[in-house]
């Protein structure tokens, strides 16, 4: 028999994580900062180091491999040159701020200012201890380390070398255009963006590029009573680079929270997000078309806690995979006993085009309070062959008649962006890569 | 008693009876009493000379005990699962009898006549005609009777008798205890056993390998259609007694057969410890269908006492076109943890889930099932009814796996949970892989109280508020409970569909 005194294996094996992950980060500096985001730093390397790095064993890891985000350098990744076509969000009047390979570039950028907003670049944020960020950067993503640890998220709070500060007091009209560039085959990319959005504000927040060969981004967005945030991200076609990001939000009563992410290609991306709602009446809607041909691998995992009633929560997440192309989904839905009359709703659909395409989806409901509505739908197949038949019969050419079906699938995630101008620019992406990849 | 609790918040649409009547399940166990006959108990505790003592008590073989040994120093080198969505409070696996026997069964009775009269009475109040079914086996033309059952009863760790025996082996079919099967059908429990259910499988069935005292084995020959259905009840009538059961089925090439498994134990203070496997074989076009109508103690409204239900149930349809069809109803026990699961292997073979749970209470469940496609063209259906009450937890768990070769294969799941009180939980953790793109797999799962627009669809046909509301609650378990084979549908409906049907309308 094991003797009491023994430590039973899985205690040994965290004890051997938090060992190499010490070592890991042994050869880790945190950038230099204003005393208060040190501060925030220092803290989130200790919550780092208390949770260990994540293993390919872990649960929370089940369908995408760690790896390539927990090594000490990246995977190089070949630059990609995009000059088919328009520049993305090029006819929206917007602020725009660059970075090349994860750093600023002000030649390329717009004056930092706008109407309704206080906006300035962490790097140079607040000398002075005093700052308005100083209660929120790392604060939303500390809270998300419960009940599943996201060290990744950690590590980027501690070493991020950039990222905007974005508070927003009014209602903005001008949209904050975030622009990744990339011009090196290794380079990383760290950014830790915060948006504090007032009571009444309202903001729309773009993001579009591929960065890096690997990048991190954190978006902490806390969202005060009836404030107003829309997101919208489109993460560049280089096929190589690996990515993983996180959003984190926190929302008040009756705010409003819509966030996109169109993801094509890409050799390894994980896009995390956490939303709490936290006020009566909270209301938002997650989706994402991800669209992969051979070496592609996409995760979007979502993790939505109800904690306010009568919240309203919307996930829809949609996934076109050609060639071996695999498409994750991990989705929850959390109603804590407090957050009755909620109606959460998460679909996730993948449309595997031939016979090696792979999903792999685990939606989730927790569910504690029963005045709810909570459903959840997912599913996986090829083409539907009866409505092919349908356009066919109609004279419409084979492949014409599956591209038609393909983005009338990936329409219902598109239908979650309310402004048309930027809608429209995601469709012709979505119809440009189909012309490129569609057979 | 708190069903009549009057803080209790009866929400729309669910009516006051049906949330009592559903509470009152748990608190009013009707199992509840305790036979006071004669035991005869190895000692408490777990370790090698336990194992053997089994082994030798059940006059085993030698590769037998080596085989139990084997799984019971791999258990030892395991940990305990830590997945599931339960609180499971710490298990002492040293305070436990791992083999109970009643004093009056040491020598082996000729006939169930001999068997101790208080025996026969737990189970006539368990409502096994035993004896009676005893007689009719004797009669000449009973075959033509209609819907015979042929039962196994294993009381704690030995089974009791089996009736119909001669009746079924007239048709070929071995239908006894797995310890008879053991010494008299070494070469059959040699080739299977482990087979479906690896001795290293989990913690709990490597648990079990090692310290399981009987069960039943049910053997049917190539193409024979069993001639009634077989049944297994199983109840743990003795204090600090772990059962831990095994069976083992076996369906030849195009054989049918329908099990049922029923299990009860006596109201405690302590918490009960209850492992079981059950491994099905299914080779070509063989059907074999399984029912389980679990209602272990489920403890009192504290959650004191109750069994801990840790289950490993799997079919392996190694035929093509072989089939197997999962009906559960689970309504007791503290704990429940179990996952009747179909590895589907030949070609065209297909399973089938059905499963109604409610937890009331302190109860716990953490259930489901696995589908996992390994056949071209292979299909399965889950169908999993999950209803809450009081304060307990209640967890659809399940995993269906395309795997590359499933080409063409199909997969169609339905997960819906009722909430009755605002202090309970519903979840739901489904699993889907899909690794071959010309597979189709649908989920679905929905949480609520009755459904809004469900009632909607029928008030706007005409019907009056109770009508719907009987009309929505009625249809929520039926699917799962029509699945049943008429036997236990009389026992499920006590269980289940009367107290959530008769409430309303």
């Amino acid at each position: 028999m094991t003797t009491a005194s023994a430590v039973s294996p899985r205690a040994a094996r965290f004890a051997a994580r938090l060992k190499d992950t010490e070592a890991h980060l042994s050869s880790v500096t945190l950038p230099a900062s204003a005393a208060w985001l040190m501060r925030a730093r220092e803290a989130a390397m200790e919550r780092l180091k208390g949770m260990g790095m994540p293993e390919k064993r872990d649960e929370y890891w089940r369908y995408t491999d760690p790896a390539r985000f927990v090594s000490s350098a990246p995977t190089p990744a070949e630059v990609f040159v995009a000059d088919d076509e328009p520049v993305m969000f090029g006819g929206i009047e917007r602020l725009s701020l660059v970075f090349v390979d994860g750093v600023f570039s002000p030649e390329q950028s717009d004056k930092i200012e706008g109407e309704g907003l206080e906006i300035e670049r962490l790097s140079e944020a607040g000398e002075a201890d005093i700052h308005w960020a100083k209660d929120l950067y790392g604060t939303l993503e500390a809270k998300a380390q419960n009940p599943v640890p996201r060290p990744l998220a950690a590590l980027n709070t501690a070493t991020a070398t950039d990222g905007v500060l974005i508070r927003v007091t009014g209602r903005v009209s001008r949209p904050v255009s975030l622009v990744y560039l990339r011009s090196d085959a290794n380079a990383e990319m760290v950014l830790h963006h915060v948006v504090r959005v007032e009571e009444g504000g309202e903001v729309t927040l773009l993001e579009n590029g591929p960065g890096a060969a690997r990048v991190s981004t954190v978006l902490e967005a806390d969202l005060a009573d009836r404030a107003t945030l829309h997101h919208v991200r489109a993460m560049g076609r280089d096929h190589q680079r690996a990515g993983c990001t996180h959003i984190f939000a926190r929302q008040g009563a009756e705010s409003h929270f819509r966030s996109f992410t169109l993801s094509v290609n890409g050799a390894m991306v994980r896009n995390e997000m956490v939303v709490w709602l936290e006020g009566e009446g909270g209301v938002v809607h997650l989706a994402g078309a991800a669209m992969g041909d051979g070496d592609f691998h996409n995760d979007d995992t979502i993790f939505v806690t109800h904690t306010a009633p009568a919240c309203e929560s919307r996930q829809v997440y949609k996934k076109v995979l050609y060639h071996g192309a695999v498409g994750v989904f991990q989705g929850k839905i959390l109603v804590e006993q407090s957050a009755q009359l909620t109606d959460g709703y998460q679909k996730s659909q993948a449309l595997l085009m031939d016979e090696s395409g792979q999903f792999l989806a685990k939606p989730e409901l927790e569910i504690h309070a029963d005045d709810v509505k909570c459903s959840h739908g997912s599913t996986s197949g090829e083409l539907d062959e009866d409505h092919l038949f349908y356009l066919r019969a109609r004279g419409v050419p084979e492949d014409d008649a599956k591209r038609l079906l393909v983005t009338a699938f990936l329409g219902e995630s598109l239908d979650e962006i309310e402004d048309h101008d930027l809608a429209n620019d995601i469709r012709l992406r979505l119809a440009g890569w189909l012309e490129r990849h569609g057979e | 008693m708190s069903a009549l609790d009057e803080t209790l918040e009866v929400r729309d649409g669910v009516d006051r009876e049906t949330v009592e009547t559903v509470q009152s399940m748990a608190g009013k166990y009707k199992h509840g009493w305790e036979t006071d006959v004669e035991m005869i108990f190895a000692p408490k505790g777990l370790n090698e000379d336990i194992v053997r003592l089994i082994s030798d008590k059940n006059k085993e073989p030698e590769w037998m005990t080596e085989w139990r040994l084997a799984a019971f120093r791999r258990w030892q080198q395991m940990e305990e699962p830590d997945w599931a969505m339960l609180n499971i409070p710490p298990i002492d696996y040293q305070d436990q009898y791992y083999y109970a026997k009643p004093a009056s069964m040491v020598e082996k009775p000729k006939s169930l006549d001999e068997v101790d009269p208080k025996l026969l009475a737990t189970y006539a109040k368990l409502g096994i005609p035993l004896e009676e079914q005893k007689i009719l086996a004797g009669v000449e033309g009973a075959e033509d009777a209609p819907r015979q059952v042929a039962v196994d009863a294993v009381f704690d760790s030995v089974s009791l008798g089996t009736t119909f025996k001669d009746e079924l082996l007239k048709a070929g079919v071995i239908f006894c205890s797995i310890s008879e099967a053991i010494r008299e059908h070494p070469e059959l429990v040699k080739k299977y056993l482990g087979t479906v259910v690896p001795v290293s499988d989990n913690y709990f069935a490597t648990l079990n390998s090692a310290v399981f005292t009987d069960g039943s084995f049910v053997y049917i020959p190539e193409g024979v259609r069993c001639p009634m259905e077989l049944s297994t009840y199983f109840r743990i009538n003795a204090e600090n007694t772990g059962q831990f059961e095994r069976t083992l089925i076996v369906a030849e090439k195009g054989s049918h057969v329908s099990y049922l498994e029923g299990c009860t134990a006596p109201q405690r203070d302590t918490t009960q410890l209850h492992a079981a496997v059950v491994e099905i074989v299914i080779l070509e076009d063989a059907e074999v269908k399984y029912s389980t109508v679990q209602n272990w103690y489920p403890g009192d409204e504290d959650g004191k006492g109750g069994i801990y239900n840790f289950v490993t149930k799997r079919a392996d349809c190694r035929g093509d076109r072989a089939k197997v069809m999962w009906t559960q109803v689970e309504t007791g026990s503290a704990i429940t943890w179990k996952y009747p699961s179909c590895i589907l292997r030949g070609d065209d073979s297909s399973g089938e889930f059905y499963s109604v749970a409610i937890t009331n209470n302190m109860q716990q469940a953490d259930t489901g099932t696995k589908m996992v496609h390994l056949g071209k063209r292979t299909r399965s259906r889950i169908v999993s009814k999950g209803i809450s009450a009081g304060k307990a937890q209640n967890t659809y768990r399940g995993l269906v796996s395309m795997h590359p070769k499933a080409a063409e294969s199909r997969n169609y799941t339905q997960c819906d949970s009722l909430l009755i009180g605002s202090e309970c939980g519903a979840h739901a953790i489904p699993y889907i892989e899909v690794r071959n793109g010309t597979s189709r797999i649908e989920h679905e799962a929905t949480t609520s109280k009755v459904d809004d627009d469900q009632l909607f669809y029928c008030r706007q046909r005409g019907m009056d508020e109770e009508e719907a509301v009987a009309l929505v609650v009625n249809g929520f378990c039926r699917e799962v409970l029509q699945a049943l084979p008429m036997e236990f549908a009389m026992e499920a409906q006590a269980l289940v569909a009367i107290s959530l049907e008769g409430s309303v309308g």
